[in-house]
C-alpha cells in the first residue's frame, strides 16, 4: 500500500498536497497533512452542514471554531464551554481514554484563559449484561474519576445509557465548563514576528500517535468477526494517549499563572495531531509562520523520528507565544510549578510558511503553508440518501401491559457512577449529579466575589427519538435541555453539541447528520439559543453496522437570582402531583415501544414538538421554580411520565396515589414538552394561576404520600420496592457492594439513606 | 483578634481555595503556605486541605511530608498550635508521623463523593470543642483512600483517651471502628476524612461543617482547647 494511503489519505488527497506544494510531500509532510486533514480535525464530512447551524447571539463572545465557545454571562464573567468525544480511544482502552478525554476537554478551557470550574460526561454503552460493556463502563468511570477528581475539577453531571447499539462501539462525550474575567480572553494566535513557541508540560513520547487518523476516523472491525474485531482493538492501543492528571494539574496552574501576569501573547493547548495542530493553527489564525526546531521537542525515550514528534498526541503540553523579553519570567513561573518549559518555536513572516527543522539553523525537514493544513483541508459533500423508515406500532392486545413489571425495568439510580465523581470541589454545587441539571454558583474567578447568581448545564441525548427521526428527534433533544434547566430555575444561554454518527461514507448515515444539523438549527432558532461550539465524532461503527445517530446536545443557561436551591427531584407527603404541558398517549420513538413492543428497536413516529408551546411551558416552570412554588419537580423524557414519577418515589422515598393517568399510552409516552411539579395546597392556586394566564395546559394527576405507587388500575407497587428497585439495579449488575450506599446528596431520606451500613 | 489561618498549598492540593473560602465565611483570615518554604509565616494556625499532594503518587501523603513547611507545621504542632488536616490533609499528617495511623484504600475499592453522617464522640479538641458529644453532623466525605487503619494498641490508646473525635454513623469505607477523625495527644492536631469546608452554606445543602471551623478558628484565636499547653 502506499505511503499515503497507510496514513489514511486518498489518492486525491495526496494529488491535491502535490499541488498545493508544487512538489512531491516528504514522507514527514505527508504524515502531517495525513493528521490534519484526517476527519477528526478536518471535519471534512461534516463541515458544510455544520455551518448551517445559528451561531449569533449578543452574548456570543466566541462562536464555533475556535478551541471552546465563549459567552458573557454578565457581572464581567465570561464563561468558555465546550464538549468532545473520546469514543474510539475508551473502546480500546477505557481508562485511559476517558481519562485523556479529560485532560483534553480540560486544556481547551485553559486555553481560553478560563478556569475551568466543572466537567459532565455523557457515557454510553452497550447491553450490562455483556461483560465487555461492563469492563468499558467500569473502566470509563474509573477514568474520568481518576483523572477529574485529582486534577481537581467536579464532574458535576451528565448521563449514562446502556443500549444494544453501543454494544461495539461506546460513546464517551465530555463537556468543561470555565470561567474568566471578560478582558482576559486569549485567542490561540501567535502574533509577533520574532516571537517564541514555547512547549509547556509533559515531554513527547511515542503514545498517541496518528490518534486523530488510525483511531478517531475510522470505525471498527468492520467486516471482521469478534476475534478480527478484539485483534483490531489490540493492534490499535499505542494510538490510544496515556493521562498524568499531576502534570496537567501543575499546568493549569502554571498556565494561568502566566495568563494572569500578561507574559503570552498567545496559547494553544496540543490535543489531537499534536504539535503539527498546534503549531499550525496557531500560524495560520495569525496570519504569519513559524519555524519549529524538532530537535529541541524534550522526547520521553530516544531514537524517535520528526514525523512521531511532529504527530504524537503526548498528553498534557501546551504551546505558548511569548515575547522573548519575557521568556526569563515565563521560564521562572514555570520552575516554581515544575512545569518544563522549552522553545521550539519562533513566530516568522516568510509567507506564512510552517517550516520543520533539525536545529533553527539546521536543515529543512518540512517547508509547507501553515494555513493549507487547515484552510485547504477537503470538504467534501457526501453522498446522502433518507435511512430506511421504522417500522410502525403495532396494536397492543387489552389486558397484555404489565405496566408495574415495565416500570420497574426501566428505573436505575446512577449514583454507582457518580458518586466516584468529586462533584462538589469549589463550593459551588447547588445541585449535582442526579437532577434534571447541574447547578453551581457563579463566583467571579478572580475576587471570589459571590454574584448571587448561578451557572446550570446539562447534558442530553437520545438516540431512539433520533433514530425514528432525526431532525425531529434532535430538535426535541434540545427542547428537554431546555426544559431541564427550567427545572433548576435556569434559561437557556448557548448550546454545544458532540455529533456522535456512523460511517460518513454510508449515505444513510450522511442523511442523519444533515437532518439532525438542521433539526438542532430550527430548535435552537425557536428557542433563541446559539450553538457556540461542537464536535462531531464520525465511523462509529463496529463490523458493519452504525450506532444510532446520537447527538448530545450541551445546554448552558443561568438563574439571574439564586436565593434558594431548587426543590430537585421529590416529592412531599401530601401535595398535589401535576403534569405540566399538553397531556400525550403517543408512543413513538418511546422507551417503553422498543422495549417492550419492538425487541429492543425504536417504532412509530415521533409525537410532534410544538416549540413556542414549549417555550411557554419551559418560561412558567423556571418561573415557579425561582419562586419557591414547588416542592418537587422532574422532566418527562426518556420512559415518559411513568419513569418521572418512578424516579420521583425512588428518591424521594414517598409515594403516590393517582388517577389522572389515562392508560399505558399516556403512561409512557415521551411527548416533548412536560414535567410532573409537586405543589403544596397553600401553593396549588397560585401555580394554576400562573399556567392560566401562560396559556400551558395542567392536569391534576393525584397527591403524593403514603407507601405505595399508585397509577388508576395501571400500577401498584409497594414504595419500598420501587426504592429497591432503583437503587440496586447498577450496583448489582456491576457487581459492586450495595452496602456502599445510594449517595442521595445531602437532605437525601432517611429510608433511602438505610441502605448504608 | 482575628485569627490568621495557614492553608498549605502543595503542588496537586486542590481544596485549598475552598478552606480558605470557608475560613472567610466565619470571619478569620487565611494565608497560603507554599509546600517549598520552611516557614508557616507566624499564622494562627493551619490547614492541611484536601486534594492529591504530588499527585498521590507512591502513596497519599508519602511525598507531601518531605516537603520544608512540613518540619516548620512539626514545629508549631509540637508547640500546641491547632493544626488540622482534612481529606489528603489527613493523610499527609499520618504520613508525617503528626498523627498515628494510615488510611487505606476503601472497602468497595472506589473513590466515593457522598454526603455522610457523623457523630461527635470528643469534644475535646482543636476542631470540635464548640459541639455537644453525640452531635450528628452531614458532611461531604471525598476520598479513595479514607480506610483508617492502625495497630491494636494504638486503636486502644486513641479509644482510651477519647481521641476519635468523629465517627461515622453508617460506615462508607470499612474504617477501623469507624472512625472518620482523631486527635494527637496534645488534642491541637486533627485529622479527619470528611469536607467540614462543602458543608458551611444552605445553598450548597448543609451547614454542619460551621461548627467545626468555629471551633477551629477559636483554637486559633487562643480560646479553643483547655488541654493546650503553653
Amino acid at each position: 500500500m502506499s505511503i499515503h494511503r497507510q496514513l489514511g489519505l486518498t489518492d486525491e488527497e495526496a494529488e491535491e498536497i502535490e499541488d498545493i506544494l508544487g512538489r512531491s510531500p516528504n514522507h514527514l509532510e505527508l504524515a502531517m497533512y495525513a493528521v490534519m486533514w484526517s476527519e477528526h480535525c478536518s471535519y471534512k464530512s461534516s463541515r458544510l452542514h455544520l455551518r448551517r447551524l445559528p451561531s449569533d447571539g449578543e452574548l456570543v463572545l466566541v462562536g464555533p471554531g475556535e478551541n471552546a465557545g465563549v459567552v458573557d454571562v454578565g457581572d464581567g464573567i465570561a464563561a468558555a464551554i465546550r464538549i468532545e468525544s473520546h469514543n474510539h480511544p475508551s473502546a480500546i482502552e477505557p481508562y485511559q481514554g476517558a481519562a485523556t478525554g479529560v485532560g483534553g476537554i480540560l486544556r481547551d478551557i485553559f486555553t481560553m484563559g478560563a478556569r475551568p470550574i466543572a466537567l459532565l460526561d455523557s457515557l454510553r454503552v452497550g447491553p450490562l449484561d455483556d461483560a465487555r460493556s461492563r469492563w468499558i463502563l467500569d473502566g470509563v468511570v474509573s477514568g474520568v474519576s481518576g483523572y477529574g477528581n485529582a486534577v481537581g475539577v467536579p464532574t458535576v453531571g451528565g448521563e449514562v445509557v446502556s443500549d444494544a447499539t453501543y454494544a461495539g462501539n461506546p460513546l464517551v462525550n465530555v463537556a468543561c465548563l470555565g470561567i474568566m474575567p471578560v478582558d482576559r480572553l486569549v485567542l490561540g494566535r501567535a502574533t509577533g514576528v520574532g516571537n517564541l513557541a514555547v512547549l509547556l508540560g509533559s515531554t513527547t513520547g511515542r503514545d498517541g500517535i496518528g490518534g486523530v487518523s488510525v483511531l478517531a476516523s475510522a470505525g471498527f472491525g468492520s467486516d471482521g468477526d469478534t476475534d478480527a474485531s478484539e485483534e483490531d482493538a489490540a493492534a490499535k492501543r499505542p494510538s490510544v494517549q496515556v493521562g498524568d492528571p499531576f502534570e496537567e494539574k501543575r499546568l493549569i496552574e502554571a498556565c494561568l499563572s502566566l495568563l494572569d501576569a500578561g507574559l503570552v501573547v498567545g496559547i494553544q493547548d496540543l490535543g489531537g495531531a499534536g504539535l503539527t495542530c498546534a503549531t499550525s493553527e496557531t500560524a495560520s489564525r495569525g496570519g504569519l509562520g513559524m519555524d519549529v526546531d524538532v530537535a529541541a521537542v524534550p522526547r520521553r525515550e530516544p531514537g524517535m523520528e520528526p514525523f512521531e514528534v511532529m504527530t504524537s498526541e503526548s498528553q498534557e503540553r501546551m504551546l505558548a507565544i511569548v515575547s522573548p523579553d519575557d521568556l526569563h519570567e515565563v521560564e521562572a513561573l514555570c520552575r516554581r510549578w515544575d512545569v518544563r518549559a522549552t522553545v521550539v518555536g519562533r513566530v516568522t513572516g516568510d509567507e506564512g510558511r510552517l517550516r520543520i527543522l533539525d536545529g533553527f539553523d539546521g536543515p529543512v525537514l518540512a517547508d509547507v503553508p501553515a494555513a493549507s493544513l487547515h484552510e485547504a483541508a477537503p470538504c467534501y459533500d457526501r453522498p446522502r440518501r433518507p435511512a430506511p423508515a421504522v417500522p410502525d406500532l403495532p396494536p397492543v392486545p387489552a389486558g397484555s401491559v404489565h405496566a408495574g413489571d415495565d416500570l420497574l425495568a426501566m428505573v436505575a439510580d446512577t449514583a454507582w457512577v457518580w458518586s466516584q465523581y468529586d462533584s462538589q470541589l469549589f463550593l459551588n454545587t447547588v445541585e449535582g449529579p442526579g437532577g434534571d441539571a447541574a447547578l453551581l454558583r457563579l463566583k467571579h474567578p478572580v475576587t471570589g466575589q459571590d454574584t448571587g447568581r448561578a451557572l446550570a448545564l446539562t447534558l442530553d441525548g437520545n438516540h431512539r427519538w433520533c433514530a425514528v427521526d432525526p431532525r425531529g428527534g434532535t430538535a426535541m433533544t434540545v427542547a428537554e435541555a431546555v426544559l431541564n434547566l427550567a427545572c433548576v430555575g435556569a434559561r437557556p444561554l448557548a448550546v454545544v453539541n458532540c455529533l456522535n454518527f456512523g460511517n460518513p461514507e454510508h449515505p444513510e448515515v450522511m442523511w442523519q447528520l444533515s437532518e439532525c444539523i438542521d433539526g438542532m438549527s430550527e430548535a435552537c432558532r425557536a428557542l433563541g439559543v446559539p450553538v457556540v461550539g461542537g464536535n462531531v465524532s464520525l465511523y462509529n461503527e463496529s463490523r458493519g453496522a452504525d450506532i444510532d445517530p446520537t447527538p448530545v446536545i450541551g445546554l448552558l443557561g443561568v438563574v439571574d437570582r439564586l436565593e434558594r436551591r431548587p426543590p430537585g427531584v421529590t416529592l412531599a407527603d401530601g401535595a398535589a402531583v401535576l403534569l405540566v404541558g399538553a397531556r400525550s398517549s403517543d408512543l413513538g420513538g418511546s422507551r417503553w415501544a422498543a422495549e417492550v413492543l419492538g425487541g429492543g428497536r425504536p417504532l412509530g413516529s415521533l409525537p410532534s414538538l410544538d416549540l413556542a408551546a414549549h417555550s411557554a411551558t419551559s418560561s412558567l416552570v423556571r418561573q415557579v421554580v425561582a419562586d419557591g412554588l414547588l416542592v418537587g419537580v422532574h422532566d418527562v423524557a426518556d420512559g415518559g411520565l411513568g419513569v418521572a414519577l418512578a424516579e420521583l418515589v425512588a428518591r424521594s422515598g414517598v409515594g403516590a396515589r393517582l388517577d389522572g393517568v389515562d392508560g399505558h399510552r399516556e403512561l409512557f409516552s415521551e411527548a416533548p414538552g412536560r414535567v410532573v411539579a409537586c405543589v403544596t395546597a397553600d401553593d396549588l392556586a397560585e401555580v394554576e394561576r400562573r399556567a392560566g394566564v401562560a396559556g400551558v395546559p395542567l392536569a391534576r394527576l393525584g397527591t403524593a404520600g403514603g407507601d405505595r405507587l399508585v397509577v388508576g388500575d395501571l400500577v401498584d407497587l409497594a414504595v419500598a420496592q420501587v426504592v429497591g428497585t432503583w437503587h440496586d439495579a447498577l450496583p448489582a449488575i456491576m457487581g459492586a457492594p450495595v452496602a456502599a450506599g445510594p449517595g442521595i446528596p445531602w437532605e437525601g431520606k432517611g429510608s433511602v439513606d438505610g441502605g448504608q451500613g | 483578634m482575628t485569627p490568621l489561618i495557614g492553608v498549605v498549598v502543595f503542588p496537586g492540593s486542590n481544596c485549598d481555595r475552598d478552606a480558605m473560602e470557608g475560613v472567610r465565611a466565619l470571619g478569620g483570615e487565611s494565608t497560603v503556605l507554599w509546600h517549598a518554604d520552611a516557614t508557616i509565616k507566624g499564622v494562627d494556625a493551619v490547614i492541611v486541605p484536601g486534594g492529591f499532594a504530588h499527585g498521590d503518587y507512591l502513596r497519599p501523603g508519602a511525598i507531601a511530608r518531605f516537603s520544608p513547611v512540613m518540619s516548620a507545621i512539626a514545629d508549631f504542632a509540637a508547640e500546641g498550635g491547632p493544626v488540622v488536616g482534612i481529606c489528603n490533609g489527613f493523610q499527609v499528617l499520618t504520613e508525617a508521623g503528626l498523627l498515628p495511623g494510615a488510611l487505606q484504600k476503601n472497602r468497595g475499592l472506589k473513590f466515593l463523593c457522598r454526603t455522610v453522617t457523623l457523630r461527635v464522640d470528643s469534644t475535646d479538641s482543636v476542631l470540635t470543642s464548640a459541639l455537644d458529644n453525640g452531635a450528628l453532623l452531614r458532611i461531604p466525605i471525598n476520598h479513595f483512600e479514607g480506610n483508617y487503619t492502625c495497630a491494636p494498641e494504638t486503636l486502644a490508646a486513641l479509644r482510651a483517651d477519647e481521641r476519635v473525635v468523629v465517627r461515622y454513623v453508617g460506615n462508607p469505607n470499612g474504617s477501623m471502628d469507624d472512625i472518620a477523625g482523631i486527635c494527637s495527644e496534645g488534642r491541637n492536631v486533627v485529622g479527619l476524612m470528611p469536607h467540614p469546608e462543602r458543608a458551611c452554606d444552605p445553598l450548597l445543602g448543609s451547614t454542619d461543617g460551621m461548627p467545626l471551623l468555629q471551633s477551629f478558628l477559636a483554637a486559633a484565636s487562643g480560646a479553643g482547647v483547655s488541654s493546650r499547653p503553653g
